[in-house]
Parts: structure tokens; sequence; C-alpha cells
């Protein structure tokens, strides 16, 4: 009997280990583009060996996301920034590991702890869900420097560094096209939790249909989570049995609304990642986010000694917002001239979106 | 605004959206009913439906079979239950906990295939609506009943076949008996370890179906935890239907038909903020369950192992 208790707690153990490994696992830094591969080695070596006595140490990022890192949504915008980055930099010169699926906040508290006493230059925790366990690690790292959004409170801590996504300019510009596009004039938005940049991007999203065409009802359903995929697809049914011929959404759990809308054949606007893979027939624009234009700023700040204190945030005018057309879906010429013209007036500041 | 509540139109979407959103929890709620009737309760039932929801998911994908799907799905829902009923009849592990390891295994699991295997979020074209002749013609009833995908129609055929075994044969007789009384059933010559087996695979068959009705019917996308809780849900409406499919049906409808009820509110934009409409079902359930438990027993052997006294 006590054989069969060990044996037992055994395969428990298993699966533990197991599912870690799943759920949260430090993976190496991709690999650079193929295209850099060839011949340069040889040349490096002499110089690398000329500049031997000063090796800079790489710049080591560790970072904490919510959903996994190909979620084509918020935590996937942020593998690909750091991707880009380190593209630029170079392989050498940047690191980074993240932790993803790191939906429970203890688990992410945890890791953000292991991170800092690694000696990683900088931790992100790439959610909002994340602040009131930064707030209670980062005093006890003063060398290290920690972001997280989205969201503008630094906590006044000096090694703090909040970041926030302008969503409301995207939303705005996704709005103008789709008041054009709708022919019911009734557009759906599926949305996670009433917070932070799903909140932003949904007020944008509303102003920019209202100053298209006023007649266009604009219905918001916040599902309550950023994880119920079966809850999103429902919402987008609804929206479309009220009639909704334009759907848009925000945040990781909107796939299962795309799927819906491409069964539907009604036009869907995309937030946080380019999402025209999912649906090439329907998805007619993305606003993606390169959180890369900030964080090379946050990086060259850490390098010359502010580890934090600050708040950036991405948009329009930066290009850490960027308007994705899908070349898949055919939208007229003048419509688009809609959007441009937009995306202009709000870089110019003629068009500006007062928030809540 | 209101008053746009009780629209024809409204009530159509709220009943026929109801209908659809209860099909994954029939599925999993069922097979969990077997299981705990004959004195298993089995909590890794989210864990089955994630690594069911893969597999009917990857495997539509690459054969462009959904049927292939469904049993895939199936398969591994099996080889998920046949695991977990090792775990609990042969070693006597308890329930509860392993129950929990079996549900981080699946979830893990799941993940991690994902990862290594499909690498991004993608779509895959489901199960079509079936709109049945004649029937589906009938106004207002024919949308709410018989407009649907065939995994939400075999669901509730499900719960009419799980009445009948538990009920009306002998096999469920036995599942009955083992669940109630297992040395009353072993003394008359009933295999305990043999009936439960069943009844946890055939369970794990079920939530493996149920993952699968998300993944290539519902939704048709696959996602990490892509189930988000909906397994527990599951477990919870089988202590809420009593035991019993057609409470479970009762269960599942009233659960997902104030969730469809709170996304209208919210479509029509009835001023609730969306906090409070979003724990309407939850909150609902929980009256349901403090008004009607108190009347209902559990199979007095659940989650207790069998041990024959020699």
């Amino acid at each position: 009997m006590k054989k069969f208790t060990q044996i037992a707690t055994f395969v428990v153990a298993l699966a533990l280990i197991l599912s870690a490994c799943g759920g949260a696992k430090p993976t190496e830094a991709p690999k650079p583009v193929a295209t850099e591969a060839p011949a340069q080695p040889a040349t490096e070596a002499p110089a690398a060996a000329t500049e031997a006595p000063v090796v800079a140490e790489p710049f080591r990022v560790a970072v904490i996301m919510p959903s996994a890192k190909n979620d084509m949504a918020f935590s996937q915008s942020m593998y690909d920034a750091l991707v880009a980055i380190q593209n630029e930099m170079g392989a050498d010169k940047f690191e980074f590991v993240f932790s993803e699926g790191m939906f429970k906040v203890d688990d992410a508290a945890a890791a953000i702890r292991d991170y800092a006493t690694q000696g990683y230059n900088l931790v992100i925790a790439h959610g909002s869900q994340y602040g009131s366990s930064l707030q209670e690690i980062a005093p006890d790292f003063p060398e290290t420097s920690f972001a997280w959004g989205t969201t503008v409170d630094t906590f006044g801590l000096p090694n703090i560094y909040a970041y926030e996504a302008a969503s409301e300019e995207g939303g705005y510009v996704n709005g103008v096209l789709a008041a054009s596009l709708s022919k019911s004039k009734t557009i759906g938005i599926v949305a996670p939790i009433e917070t932070g940049d799903a909140k932003l991007y949904v007020e944008g999203f509303k102003q920019g249909v209202a100053a298209t065409d006023p007649a266009v009802k604009v219905n918001v359903n916040y599902i309550g989570s950023f994880s119920d995929v079966a809850l999103a697809a429902e919402a987008a049914n609804t929206h479309i049995s009220n009639g909704a011929d334009v759907l848009t959404g925000t945040a990781q759990m909107v796939v299962g609304a795309i799927g819906k809308a491409k069964d539907s054949n009604v036009l869907w606007f995309a937030s946080d990642a380019n999402q025209s893979s999912l649906a090439p027939e329907i998805v007619v624009v993305s606003q993606v986010y390169h959180w890369e234009i900030i964080l090379k700023e946050m990086i060259s700040k850490i390098q010359s000694g502010t580890l934090g204190g600050e708040s950036f945030a991405i948009n329009l005018k930066n290009n850490g917002e960027v308007m994705e057309y899908n070349p898949g879906y055919n939208l007229a010429p003048e419509v688009k001239a809609l959007g441009d013209a937009a995306i202009q007036g709000i870089i110019d500041g003629t068009i500006t979106i007062t928030l809540p | 605004m209101i008053s746009e509540l009780f629209t024809v139109t409204v009530l159509i979407g709220i009943l026929s959206s109801g209908i659809r959103l209860a099909t994954p929890y029939l599925y999993a709620a069922i097979g969990e009913t077997f299981s705990q009737r004959s004195g298993v309760l089995n909590l890794g039932v989210e864990g089955q439906m994630l690594l069911g929801a893969f597999a009917a998911f990857y495997v539509a994908m690459n054969t462009g079979s959904l049927w292939l799907g469904v049993l895939a799905a199936m398969i591994v829902g099996v080889a998920m239950g046949l695991a977990m009923a090792f775990a609990t009849v042969n070693l006597h592990a308890e329930q509860g906990i392993s129950g929990i390891g079996f549900y981080l295994f699946g979830l893990g699991m799941s993940d991690l295939l994902f990862q290594k295997m499909m690498g991004t979020v993608r779509t895959v074209d489901g199960f079509q609506k079936i709109a049945i002749p004649f029937l589906s013609k009938i106004p207002g009833i024919g949308e709410i009943f018989f407009n649907h995908n065939i995994l939400v129609y075999g669901s509730y055929f499900l719960v009419l076949l799980a009445w009948f075994v538990l009920n009306k044969t002998t096999l469920g007789l036995k599942i009955r008996a083992v669940g109630e009384n297992p040395d009353a059933a072993d003394s008359l010559g009933v295999s305990v370890a043999r009936v439960r087996y069943f009844a946890i695979i055939f369970g794990g068959m079920m939530s493996g179906l149920a993952g699968a009705s998300l993944s290539i019917a519902l939704l048709n996308v696959f996602q990490q935890n892509m189930t988000s809780g909906l397994g527990f849900i599951a477990v919870a409406l089988v202590y809420f239907g009593a035991w019993r499919p057609g409470g479970v049906l009762v269960g599942a409808l009233l659960f997902s038909m104030v969730n469809s009820l709170q996304l209208w509110i919210q479509v029509l934009g009835i001023s609730i903020p969306s906090e409070l409409a979003v724990m309407m079902p939850y909150v609902l359930t929980i009256l349901v369950l403090i008004a009607t438990v108190s009347k209902v027993i559990a199979p007095t052997a659940l989650t207790k192992p069998f041990e024959r006294e020699e």
C-alpha cells in the first residue's frame, strides 16, 4: 500500500514537472535571420581578438508575459519587439529570455524575483496585472531596472519604468474605416476587461466612428476575461445576431471572435498584433504595437545609468503604433484615403481624442 | 432600454446562443457524472478537454477531416482516462490531488505541443450548421433548436443516452451500485475495478469530445488554455445537477442562458456595469446551488478508493 502511494505521488510529481515545462520555459533567444550568417565569422574573428580586453557584457532582458509569445496579440507584440531589437543590436550585445503563459500573478511574481536575482539588466512585467507584485519586488533590487505596462504609474520608484500604448489612436483610425465600411450601420466590439489599453482602444474607436458617421451604432461587450476564447466567440455571435457587419476587439482572447467573424463573413479590425493571417478574407487593417521604439530608449537610459522613474508611450507619431493594412483585403482607395487622413490628423494634432 | 431585451429577435438570440454555449459543458459534465456515479471524482476534466481540443484541431488541420479530429480527441480522452483510472483504482491515489495533477499535465502538455507542432494561432473550417429539414423552418423554435452544428445536437443526444444507460440498463445499475456501496456490489460478483475503469475512461472520452466541440465546432481555433476554467464549471454542474443527467442539463442550460443574457445586455447598451453583468451566471449558479443542494445526497462512495476486505 505504501508503495502504491509512493508511485501515485511520483505520477503527480511528474505531471507537475511536465506542466511546468509547458507553462513557463525560459527559452534561448531565437537566432537572428539566416541572411547575416555567412562570411561574417571570418571577418569578425580577428576584430574580436583585438577587442578582447574590453569584452562588453551583453545587455540582458527578461520578460514575463501573460499569454503565449505567439498569441497573435498582446504578448506576441512584446516578443516580436525583442526579436527586432536583437536583430538590430546583434545577439552578442543583446540577450533576452522570457516566461510566457504567466496568467497566474503569483507565478509571475516568483519569476520576476527569480530574474532579478539572476542579475538581468532589465526585467519587464508585460501586463497591468503584475503592477502590485513589481511595486513590492523592485525596492529589493535597486541595481536592477524594471518595466511594466500598460500603465503610466512608476510608483515613484527610481528603478521602475512604465510604458503604455496610445491605443486610442489606432482605435480612432480603425473606427473611421469601420464606419465607412459598415452597411448595416451597426458595429460590435469584443473587449476583455474595462481597463488599460483595452479601454483606451474602445474609447478611440467609438470616437472615430462618431466623427465619420454619427448614425452608426457601436455596441461594446466586455466579457470579463483576457483568456475566455469561448465567451469571446459567443460575444461575437451576439453582435452578429444583433445586426453588426463589422467587428473589432482587443486582447488575446479575440481569436475566438475572429473565427466567428470569418464564419459569418463580417469584417474584422485588429489591434495589438497583425492578425491578417488568421482570417485573410475579412481582416481589413491591424493596429500593430512596436514596443521596440520605447524599449530602445529605455535601454540607452539604463546603459547611461538611469534605471527608471519615467513613463513611455508608443503612438502613431513615434511609429510605435503602425496601421498595417491586410494586402489580401481589397480596401477601396477612397476609404483607405480616409484612414490615412485620420492617421495624419492624429500625428499633426488636428484630430484630438478626448479620454474620459 | 430594458424593453429592447424583450423583442423576438433578442429572445431568439439569447436562447439559441445559450443552447450553443451549453454544448462543451454538457459533454464534460455528463462524462463526469458517469465517473462520479461510480465513485470517482475526476478533477482532471479541464486538462482532458485541453488535450482533446488540441488533438482535434491538429488532426483536423492536417488531414482536413473533422471526423478524424473528433476521433483523435476521443482517443486522447480515453488515454487520459486510462491513466486517471490506473492512478485512482489501482494505486488508490487521493482523487482530488491526482485530478489536479492531471489537469496541470493537460494544461502544460497541450501548450507544449501547441508551441512545438503549430507555433502560432491558426484557424480551421469547423463543423458547419445543419438546418434540420422542416423543423428548422418553424418560426423562432427552428432558429433556437434546429440550426446548429452536429456536435451541438450530439451533446443533447448524449444527455438522453446517459439518462437511459444510467437508469434503464444493467451497466447503469452496476455503475450506481459501485458508487453507492462497492462492498455489496463486489459481494454480488460485480467487478468494482472494471466498472470504475469503464466510467472514468468514458468520462475522459467525453471530456476529449468537449474539447473538440470547442476547437473544431464552436470556435475553430486553438489557443493556450482556451478552456479557461470551463472544465471546473462542468465538475460543479455535476453537483448542481445532483448527479443526474437531467439535472446536469438544467444546470448547463441555466448557466449558459444567463451568460448569453448578459452578453445581450451589454450589446444592447443597457447600462449595467460590465463587471456586474459578467458576474450574473456565477452568482445565479451559487444561489441555486445553495437553495437545492441540501436536498440531494452524493454517491456514498464518492472519492473513496475501494479495497476488498480479505
